[in-house]
């Protein structure tokens, strides 16, 4: 494997011309570690953004800030902590799930659409994301969006580009928008529910006007990953509250006196939330740094509990749910069963499942991605086709 | 009428076979579905941009997506272009027909196929109005937040085609945000779904491709939106300033403050005196500009926040802070506003302009939009969503003088190229429509507006999808 980094955007459209005039497949990066995310691509090429780095431009009161696609993470992060700004989207952390090293760049999370726990009230990163720049497949440098919040000008180009893996350009600068962190927070967890029981009082928590920022089910197998151990003993369904502190604490209050009816109550404060949430958002009980195959489920939340009832009657299956039981993370026995997941899947409503660590073989013989029905896959590849007219880009990363 | 803005010129073999195609399109829809007499054809002639229209060919009223996807195919198969429409509330001419086209008016799917509270979802039919949904969930507690001053009238299928926003996408996101999923159908009669309850969907983002395409991806029929719970209370608060300039930076102290107030909404003083004079809202007729924030949440918390924005406010000189006493209040104030549009087509015509600017930008284009309208001899008013920058200057003119009439869209294109140059964009909301396609090339490059086309050649290659819009009539590739 050859990584190239060009350091500017004409670079990586000289490179990129001269692979789609050879016909030389591509592998598109950033920091690499999210590269296990979608199928495997083979390449022998990787044109990688990591070069194509620092902040262009931030200016807090506009609650916008544009990047490089290559800057890493926690550069941004750094910068929006000083304003007291951050991602509403929460992005999850892939490494310690998929046991990969190196820096995260913006660029990738966006690539990958890649959100957290707040997802289920503040959007996915495709969201928050404003603009774009990219090189398409032609090595022509494409603008869409903008730096402004509101915008409906010509085809919505930018969500295209998120969540496409690389696979329809590279994307060289990124403008997305960044609120104000949340001043306090604080979690109230309810103990001792079943998957169903859980799944009932997170979409009663939903429906209070106490804005929910955060709802999870952490099974008895699981609890005891999180802080340490520290949870209350037996299953913790986990409800996070944000905003001004006074305001937090008392829809915090609120929260916890209309959940009593479902169990009993406990509160966690500032710290061990923020804890409890980025290891949710990192998937923390399936980070073991083994083999077996790892799930990532997309349902409707009341859907998520009866999929797993129902792979549990068939087969080993360990999971967890956050997005109010929408977004199961499974952790599989053995085999990544599939057939099995997607039918059962699809006879209840359908939903979206991605595989997300397996072994070699069994990545080999499964598509990552939810397979789609016929007329979206070739709406899809002839999308693809207006961006990639040669096909270099990852081959086979989307399926 | 205005001729400023040219359409595809008709398709001749389309126009020379009118009547057969009528005589078909009766054979798939039943009669009271089907337009085709010119006297019934006139209210569909135009939309709410009125200065430009044109009789459509016949216009199709279907009851379902089979209906759909039956007027589809054959439309695709004898090359004949369709025009979508939904309520035709749109101000940028994102509905206004052409000659040789089929309009296809989801006006008649208007059911409300189901509400589903445990996963905060309704699925409804593309021409279920915006307000209907609220008021659907509304006794449960729950709302659609995207909230267009048109909601009365305009249809989720509309607003999912200009990904509509409104005063209170601030906080809560516009269209896109807030879409879940959507049935529609392609060019060639072929019903796909994108999305669905669950929040993450794999493969390319085409629900969030097909937000905002403005008839130029398909018809979408059933549209699948995320509901959320309505907060304790809320209560909108009147600032007054002495000048526009005063009010617009305080915006972005405001915004860089730490506080998302759900909507902060500008007028300026033309603008409070024709809603005023309309609504009796009570703004107060002695300030230059005026602000409506409003906030949401308990009593405490709206106290706690608004304490801080008045601290802001005096900092900009604020002269007048009128809190509303009751919710009959609150709603004469947001009354007032939501009728700015109609209140201010009393007393004249206008086009309305609908260009985001980036928040440090507000003062600087609010100024230099005012020299612009006295250039032009005319006058202006501001009413806006300042929260996110979303300008909406009025343009006041009289239709009956054709000088003034082209004064003002001159004076109006000069406004959004100012949007442009400043950072921002020509249309926030509206939509580029026809008004605003010869103005796309400010915007955007030649290999920008090519990559857009070329996607949308991905869906309707023939390009039989509302072709006079959205992009430049030269330049297009063929087929």
């Amino acid at each position: 494997m050859i990584d190239l980094c060009p350091t500017t955007e004409e670079d990586a459209s000289e490179i990129i011309r001269a692979h789609a005039q050879a016909g030389t497949p591509l592998g598109i990066a950033g920091g690499n570690t999210r590269s296990s995310f979608g199928n495997a691509v083979t390449a022998e090429h990787r044109l990688r953004s990591t070069a194509l780095s620092g902040i262009v431009a931030y200016n807090p009161g506009e609650m916008v800030l544009t990047a490089r696609a290559g800057t890493p993470l926690a550069d941004i992060e750094a910068a929006l902590a000083e304003s007291g700004q951050t991602m509403a989207f929460e992005p999850m952390d892939h490494r310690p799930l998929m046991g990969t090293s190196g820096e995260p760049t913006i660029g990738g999370v966006f690539a990958a659409n890649v959100s957290g726990p707040r997802r289920l009230i503040s959007g996915a990163a495709r969201d928050s994301l404003l603009g774009v720049r990219f090189v398409n497949g032609r090595g022509e440098a494409i603008k869409a969006g903008g730096r402004v919040m509101k915008n409906v000008t010509g085809l919505d180009l930018v969500k295209l580009m998120a969540g496409s893996h690389g696979t329809l350009g590279l994307i060289t600068e990124v403008t997305f928008r960044v609120p104000p962190r949340p001043k306090s927070e604080a979690t109230i967890v309810i103990s001792g529910l079943n998957d169903a029981e859980a799944a009932n009082a997170m979409a009663a928590a939903m429906a209070l006007p106490v804005e929910v920022s955060g709802a999870a089910h952490l099974p008895m197998t699981v609890t005891w990953t999180f802080l340490g151990n520290r949870l209350p003993e037996g299953e913790a369904t986990v409800l996070r509250i944000e905003g001004l502190p006074a305001s937090a604490a008392t829809r915090a209050e609120k929260l916890a006196s209309a959940m009593a009816a479902f169990g009993p109550v406990a509160r966690l404060g500032e710290d061990d939330s923020a804890t409890l949430w980025r290891e949710i958002r990192d998937v923390k009980p399936y980070a073991d740094g083994g083999p077996r195959p790892v799930w990532r489920v997309s349902v409707a939340p009341s859907v998520g509990h009866q999929l797993v009832a129902a792979l549990r009657l068939e087969t080993g299956v360990d999971a967890f749910y956050d997005w109010q039981g929408g977004l199961v993370w499974m952790r599989m026995e053995s085999d990544a069963e599939a057939g099995l997941l997607r039918r059962f899947m699809a006879a209840l409503g359908g939903g979206h499942a991605t595989l997300m660590r397996a072994p070699a073989s069994m990545r080999a013989a499964t598509s990552a991605f939810e397979p789609q029905v016929d007329a979206v896959a070739l709406l899809s590849a002839r999308v693809k086709e207006k961006f990639d007219p040669a096909g270099i880009f990852s081959p086979g990363k989307m399926g | 009428m205005s001729d400023a803005i040219s359409f595809l010129a008709p398709r001749a073999d389309v126009m020379a076979r009118r009547r057969q195609i009528v005589a078909d399109l009766a054979d798939l829809l039943p009669p009271e579905c089907l337009v085709s007499e010119p006297r019934e054809l006139m209210p569909f002639e135009t939309d709410a941009f009125v200065s430009y229209r044109r009789m459509p060919l016949a216009v199709a009223l279907p009851r379902s997506t089979a209906e759909v996807a039956a007027v589809m195919k054959y439309c695709h198969r004898y090359g004949i272009p369709v025009v979508p429409r939904g309520a035709g509330t749109s101000l940028s001419g994102g509905a206004i027909p052409q000659k040789d086209a089929v309009v296809v008016c989801v006006s008649k799917m208007n059911r409300i196929i189901e509400i589903d509270l445990f996963n905060r979802a309704a699925v409804v039919e593309a021409g279920v109005t915006n307000l209907n949904i609220s008021e659907a969930v509304s006794a449960d507690g729950f709302f659609y937040a995207p909230d267009p001053s048109s909601q009365l009238a305009c249809t989720i299928g509309g607003n999912i085609g200009m990904n509509s926003g409104g005063a209170h996408c601030l906080k809560y996101g516009v269209t896109t945000n807030n879409l879940l999923g959507v049935k529609m159908v392609l060019v060639d009669g072929t019903v796909i779904d994108l999305g669905g309850k669950g929040l993450d969907a794999g493969g390319y983002d085409l629900l969030g491709l097909v937000c905002g395409h403005e008839g130029q991806l398909g018809i979408v029929t059933e549209a699948t939106v995320r509901l959320i719970a309505k907060p304790e209370g809320a209560r909108p608060v009147l600032f007054g300033f002495p000048t526009s300039e005063e009010a617009g930076s305080c915006v972005a102290d405001i915004i860089a403050s730490g506080i998302i107030p759900v909507a902060i909404e500008f007028m300026d003083k033309p603008a409070i005196e024709i809603c005023e004079a309309f609504a009796k809202a009570g703004y107060p007729l002695d300030v230059g500009a005026l602000l409506i924030v409003e906030v949401e949440g308990s009593e405490a918390e709206m106290d706690d926040m608004l304490k801080d924005i008045v601290d802001i406010a005096r900092r900009h000189g604020v002269s007048t802070v009128r809190e509303c006493q009751s919710a009959t209040e609150a709603a004469l104030i947001w009354k007032g506003r939501k009728s700015a549009f109609g209140a201010t087509g009393r007393i004249a015509d206008y086009i309305c302009m609908d260009g985001t600017v980036p928040l440090s930008q507000l003062s600087y284009v609010l100024k230099k939009t005012s020299e612009i309208i006295e250039r032009h001899g005319l006058r202006v008013a501001n009413v806006f969503h300042a929260g996110d920058g979303n300008m909406h200057p009025l343009i006041l003119f009289n239709a009956n003088d054709p000088d003034d009439a082209a004064r003002a869209e001159a004076a109006g294109m000069e406004i959004l190229k100012l949007c442009v140059d400043a950072g921002g964009c020509l249309t926030g909301e509206h939509g580029v429509g026809i008004e605003k396609r010869d103005l796309m090339r400010h915007q955007y490059s030649d290999a920008d507006l090519a990559q857009q086309m070329a996607v949308r050649a991905a869906f309707d290659p023939g390009w039989l999808l509302n072709p006079s819009k959205v992009f430049p009539l030269e330049g297009r590739q063929p087929a």
